[in-house]
């Protein structure tokens, strides 16, 4: 990991421009002390992918859960040309309007996104799902394993274009054709830019307050692969949490109690 | 970590000092205040494991931001001068909805906020006010208290302190010839409060520093004359400039590492082309180049005095019965005048020589401390946000703590680095910490340039990481 970096002139001389940000919020019944979670979808995802499922179920467990859209996703709205720097923001932005320290939880690209604002922002604890790290190696090999099962949908990709997903590539098959392809036809495409970026990443510095990690994950991911994700959870010190059998959206796929089950189960026994 | 109450200790007070008990508080850390820098400090010290006792004699959190303290400096118009990216705390940035300069009243909503969100009030004793802080034995330190509306005196003991009073609340008052005899009311910029206060009055304002340039433009607006009397002629920076806050664009230029010189030029230029020539306006020429005095941010005042709304003059030479007399002879006539010549540090509570307080020669003096934060003498002991730097202070202030948190626990975790590094400390020399050599004044005293500064404490950070 880089070094933590405080002179930042260039950060502060070219602020983010201020964008609308959808967050799409659910309030457990009574407030028992527990910490906001955060939940910022992947590439192409706006907030609905966590509303759909998980956001109840956050709050039924007692907590406080947002899940928002980064900038140009779901309903949020845009400024400028985003980059992943612009995407930090809100994600930095988010959690700070929070009533309390928050958790972090980025999906697939956005785990690289949460990942910039953990050196941002000291969150209560910080999870990476199905993370898309980026980077040539990462990156390349992520493209490279969609080539292979889409290529009509990749290869504009590799030329700044949208990167077009099926649903074979996001979900299992235990969740109906008919759900799956509604979930697809939902999808936006992130900003070619910050796309360009995951590729061409800066290392993230190392997170502020040294907050606890968990990576979860799944073997039959087909974005993310098995060795992936044991890399994203080695740099982290700690053994990824395994859903075998699940598809990349695990919020969305068929079994989507399971993963979130274990990530609440986790945060409930964090120290202090 | 401890972070038990301090009545559950109370019953068993372990240490006597002086016919009096002293209740041990272990290895927690004592903040004496909770303003911007007490707050920060709190906070980095209970991220890196540190129980942490906070004194605050006010009744809430922002201290010289919170307009209901007696000792805060802030006036009804008062915003920032630093624009946000400068001012905010590095790990909670200010609202996206805010504007680029805020008011002092969102200045205290932001610091209320950082305390519920990272739960620092459970920390802080409110209504108490710190009367001694006293070396004890093993580095550890005595910290007498009493309630600020009276009480009891109380006297625990802890494993280091930090300083973190301010230093903008305790007047610095000119004497000048014939004030006692003035026969027209004479306050300290502290005291002034609301526009109100000018309005239908002969206003004379003295000192050129942002706090004057404030009233001076609020005369103009508000009272029947304004005369605004400076020591010096100094560089007025407009809060914008191409269209951005003006400090974001003096950091473009400082991200490009330009050279000092050059830097001083492209912004003598800058203001030639957009201010212009301020000896037209009868302002005195600046006797210095930008960058060697603390900088006045403020777009306003050389727009009032292009409209007449307020008369430059020169230094008050004495005080008559109903006149002034000026350094050139002239005399003017106010029947209010504003004293904004700043504010000393003061630290009634500790013994001067802990904080290398007074020069060699025995006259008064800043505090004399590494990096302006660590005491030489003592290893346990800080001063977090004792700086003037040329943009906000939060950011700083954040990182000081942070680095004197890592410095406390470098000290469990690996003495023998630690020996080095305390070694380095007491030996380092003093140092100024600025670009340029700017003018000695104690308005000086703590003048930083905020990259140079940050650079040099990047260094320490680095230093005094522990690896996980």
């Amino acid at each position: 990991m880089s070094e933590l970096r405080i002179v930042r002139p260039r950060e502060w001389a070219f602020p983010v421009p201020a964008a609308r940000r959808e967050v799409i919020v659910a309030t457990p019944e009574a407030d028992e002390g527990r910490p906001p979670v955060l939940f910022v979808p992947g590439f192409g995802h706006g907030a609905w992918a966590f509303a759909e499922h998980w956001l109840e179920h956050t709050a039924a467990r007692g907590f406080p859960a947002y899940a928002m859209s980064l900038r140009g996703h779901g309903a949020s709205g845009t400024a400028g040309k985003p980059t992943m720097r612009a995407y930090t923001h809100d994600v930095v932005q988010a959690a700070a309007s929070l009533p309390r320290r928050a958790v972090l939880v980025g999906h697939g690209a956005s785990a690289l996104v949460v990942a910039y604002a953990l050196a941002r922002y000291p969150a209560r604890a910080g999870v990476l799902l199905a993370p898309v790290l980026g980077g040539w190696r990462d990156g390349l090999g992520t493209l490279g394993t969609a080539l292979l099962r889409n290529p009509v949908g990749t290869l504009p990709a590799f030329f700044g274009g949208r990167l077009r997903m099926r649903r074979g590539q996001l979900f299992s098959k235990e969740l109906p054709a008919s759900a799956a392809t509604g979930y697809v036809r939902r999808l936006g495409r992130p900003a070619p830019r910050a796309q360009w970026q995951l590729l061409l990443r800066r290392d993230p510095e190392p997170p502020v307050g040294d907050p606890p990690m968990l990576v979860v994950g799944s073997p039959a991911d087909r974005v993310v692969s098995r060795s992936a994700l044991e890399r994203a959870a080695r740099r982290y010190g700690a053994a990824p949490l395994l859903f075998p059998g699940m598809g990349h959206d695990l919020m969305l796929d068929a079994r989507w109690r399971e993963p979130l089950d274990a990530i609440l189960d986790w945060l409930d026994k964090l120290p202090g | 970590m401890t972070t038990d109450l301090w009545y559950d200790t109370a019953a068993a007070a372990t240490l006597w000092t002086n016919g009096r008990p002293v209740y041990d508080r272990g290895d927690n850390i004592c903040v004496v205040g909770a303003g911007a820098s007490g707050l920060t400090a709190v906070k980095n010290l209970k991220e890196h494991g540190f129980g942490v006792d906070c004194f605050e004699r006010e009744t809430g959190v922002g201290g010289a931001w919170n307009w209901r303290h007696d000792r805060s400096p802030v006036y009804a118009s008062t915003h920032l001068i630093s624009s946000k990216p400068f001012t905010q705390y590095p790990d909670f940035p200010m609202p996206d909805s805010w504007p680029d300069y805020p008011h002092h009243s969102q200045i205290l909503a932001y610091l209320e906020r950082y305390a519920d969100h990272f739960d620092l009030r459970q920390h802080i004793w409110f209504g108490t006010e710190v009367v001694e802080v006293v070396a004890a034995e093993d580095g550890k330190w005595d910290v007498t208290t009493r309630g600020a509306f009276g009480g009891a005196e109380r006297t625990q003991r802890y494993a280091g302190v930090v300083i973190a009073n301010g230093h903008n609340w305790s007047p610095k008052l000119p004497g000048y010839e014939g004030l006692d005899g003035f026969a027209g009311q004479v306050i300290h910029a502290s005291a002034y409060k609301d526009a109100a206060q000018l309005r239908g009055r002969r206003v004379l304002v003295v000192g050129a520093g942002n706090t004057g340039c404030d009233i001076a433009v609020e005369a103009a607006q508000q009272a029947v004359h304004c005369w605004h009397s400076s020591r010096r002629g100094y560089w007025y920076a407009p809060k914008y400039a191409l269209g951005r806050p003006a400090d974001q664009v003096n950091d473009l230029v400082l991200a490009l590492r330009l050279p000092l010189r050059l830097r001083q030029w492209l912004f003598h230029r800058t203001m030639r082309m957009t201010v212009g020539d301020l000896t037209r306006f009868g302002l005195p020429r600046p006797d210095h180049k930008v960058y060697e005095s603390h900088p006045i941010a403020n777009s306003q005042l050389v727009y009032y005095v292009g409209h007449g709304a307020i008369t430059p003059v020169a230094d008050i030479a004495r005080f008559h019965r109903s006149a002034v007399e000026l350094a050139d002879g002239r005399m003017i006539e106010p029947d209010l005048v504003v004293l904004a010549t700043g504010y000393l540090p003061r630290f009634d509570f500790i013994a001067p020589e802990a904080l290398d307080i007074g020069q060699d020669d025995g006259s008064d003096g800043p505090p004399r401390l590494h990096l302006h934060l660590f005491s030489r003498r003592h290893p346990t002991l800080a001063v977090v946000g004792l700086l003037q730097p040329d943009s906000g202070l939060f950011t700083l202030m954040h990182w000081q703590s942070v680095a004197f948190a890592r410095w406390l626990r470098l000290r469990q975790a690996a003495p023998a680095r630690a020996d080095a590094f305390w070694g380095r400390v007491r030996r380092a020399p003093d140092r100024r910490w600025t670009d340029a050599k700017v003018k000695d004044s104690t308005r000086h005293w703590f003048e930083i340039s905020h990259t140079r500064y940050l650079r040099a404490l990047q260094k320490t950070l680095n230093e005094l990481a522990v690896s996980q």
